[in-house]
């Protein structure tokens, strides 16, 4: 009966073929490729075979010696993990009091979709662009300097609003809340409304309710957009840069600033050194939850 | 329990409000900047309106080749789209049945969403050109004599777009066909239809609403990329990789109007996009076969 030419007959390996060896080519075998050359040697024309510990003595060179000061790859490690503990609380706070509005006060499932996409319809659109859309807002002739200055509250434009670290949580929190909003929306509109109901019945407050039911019954959803919010500011350039005017350090920014100046292997063990961690940060993470059941 | 409309409600309907405001503002103002008069500058106020910043985008005004990168960009972006639809269709169905490494190639494509960009990026990179040094050493002459490069638009670019928008691929399938009710396909199967037959006429009408929202995804993650592109691009850049770039130097409104026409094409897509899906589902409604019931 089955056409066995049909790609729809063909057994199920097989139609994960080509996804798999995508993955295969452009994932696998490139991090193995970072893996192998930050163990490699160089010199300014060129990277070399072989294997050194170069690159890593390299790139924590001095941070024993300065002890108790940080040296310059700690200092930005901890910047960077500033950034992320805190681009992960607001993306937490704000996502989740969105999600908890679209799933427990919006009623109609049409509206909960509608609202929903138009959360999501800024996250098809350029990142840098809504980086670029801060500065007629906050640049030093910016409306919010205008704004303030007409209502004499300042007499100087305040210089902190734009290529700060100001700017920078603010821009991680105008483009990645959205990796919060779905994934907890997700966890809360499969909660039993009737929980809900026993709770208040039992004679529980909004926020015992909120704390006591809503909140452990989210835990997915909040550990996957953790996940998601973590992992991009962990190893983000982009946003600390444009944001930053160039001048903020960061994990991802190393690793950018060594390969423009096609320092192939020192970027590779940064590369390794910033996955290792992020890694760890996920792992921890992933204790909370099975992301496949999830789904 | 509660009837009508508790206080919470308001105070959650204003931030939601104002979080849609904070999303939507900064784009709002910067296509009316892009509007700007000649003689107006970066922020407001608008000097005048005109469509003077568009004109010196488009007859290229001293800054970059935008023409060609937005092309090129375009190119890409289409065939990635292509690419993450039929790819995540057919591993979609692969894992709904059993195969040897499915977890494996699970985690793996977790792993490509949560591996920083910048490092897949710097792999596929340092893959190429080890892979053009192996050329240049050991090809036949005739190869190894014309060879410059492996890396470009169609080879290392596709590849690192694809490891980033393929996991969204596969995860909405995987939405798709939690929900899907299978006993459409057995009866199918009970009625003689062959595997392509059962596809073509039964899961097919019911999943494309949602194929159109994986090839959204596949489309504008693409067209909007910048880390995973930023090393393995080759020497031509995409749109994305130049506005960065002009970030850095361009200090007229013509960043804005590149930054409008951008978005104007991101929204022309996720508008067709968004009312194919409503077209598809008003016709899965009206026709009521079956297949379009149980789905939402």
């Amino acid at each position: 009966m089955a056409k066995k030419d049909q790609p729809f007959s063909l057994p199920a390996w097989a139609q994960a073929a080509p996804f798999g060896v995508v993955f295969a080519l452009f994932f696998i075998i490139p991090l193995a490729f970072v893996v192998m050359v930050s163990f490699w040697d160089y010199n300014d024309y060129a990277i070399l075979p072989g294997f050194t510990v170069r690159s890593y003595v390299e790139t924590f060179e001095g941070c024993y010696d300065q002890l108790p000061d940080l040296c310059t790859i700690l200092k930005t490690y901890v910047s960077t993990v500033k950034f992320c503990f805190l681009v992960w609380l607001f993306t937490l706070v704000i996502g989740f009091t969105i999600a908890y509005f679209l799933a427990f006060h919006v009623q109609s499932v049409t509206t909960q979709m509608t609202l929903a996409i138009i959360c999501t319809i800024p996250f098809w659109t350029s990142n840098v662009i809504r980086m670029i859309s801060w500065i007629p807002l906050l640049g030093r002739n910016g409306l919010v300097n205008q704004g303030l200055i007409k209502l004499g509250i300042i007499k100087e434009p305040l210089e902190w609003l734009l290529y700060s670290d100001f700017a920078v949580v603010l821009a991680f929190v105008h483009l990645f809340t959205f990796f919060m909003v779905i994934p907890i929306f997700n966890s809360m509109a499969r909660i039993d409304k009737r929980l809900l109901e026993a709770a208040y019945d039992a004679g529980a407050t909004g926020w015992q309710t909120l704390w006591n039911v809503v909140i452990p019954l989210a835990k997915p959803g909040i550990v996957i957009g953790s996940i998601f919010v973590i992992t991009i500011v962990m190893g983000d350039f982009v946003t600390v840069g444009v944001m930053g005017g160039q001048q903020i350090a960061s994990a991802g920014k190393i690793i950018e600033t060594r390969l423009n100046a096609l320092q192939f292997p020192p970027a590779a063990a940064n590369a390794v050194i910033l996955l290792a961690i992020t890694l760890l940060i996920i792992t921890a993470l992933n204790r909370f939850v099975d992301i496949r059941k999830e789904l | 329990m509660r009837e009508g409309r508790s206080a919470s409600f308001y105070w959650l309907a204003a931030f939601f409000v104002a979080f849609v405001l904070f999303l939507y503002g900064p784009m709002i103002a910067i296509v009316l900047l892009s509007f700007q008069g000649p003689t107006g500058g970066m922020t407001f106020p608008m000097n005048g309106v005109s469509l003077h910043w568009f004109g010196k985008l488009w007859s290229g005004g001293g800054i970059v080749d935008i023409k060609s990168a937005f092309s090129r960009s375009l190119q890409l972006g289409l065939v990635v789209m292509a690419l993450t639809v039929v790819l995540s269709t057919l591993a979609g169905l692969a894992f709904r049945k059993k195969f040897f490494g499915q977890n494996l190639l699970f985690y793996v494509t977790v792993a490509s969403l949560i591996v920083p960009s910048i490092v897949t990026s710097l792999g596929i990179a340092l893959q190429f050109r080890i892979f053009d040094d192996a050329i240049k050493a050991y090809a036949p002459a005739f190869i190894s004599d014309e060879w410059t490069t492996g890396m470009g638009l169609f080879s290392s670019a596709l590849g690192a777009h694809l490891t980033w928008t393929l996991p969204f691929g596969l995860l909405i399938m995987f939405a798709i066909f939690n929900r899907f009710d299978g006993r459409f396909e057995e009866a199918a199967r009970d009625l003689g239809a062959t595997p392509w037959q059962t596809f073509r006429h039964v899961v097919l009408p019911i999943i494309l609403p949602s194929l159109v929202g994986v090839g959204l995804f596949g489309f504008t993650l693409s067209w909007d990329e910048i880390a995973r592109s930023s090393q393995t691009i080759g020497e031509k850049n995409t749109l994305p990789l130049e506005l960065q770039a002009l970030t850095t130097t361009v200090t007229t409104p013509e960043i804005y109007a590149l930054g409008t026409v951008t978005t104007g094409v991101s929204f022309l897509v996720i508008g067709i996009a968004l009312a194919s899906i409503l077209l598809l589902r008003a016709r899965q409604a009206k026709q009521g076969s079956d297949a379009g019931k149980g789905m939402l």
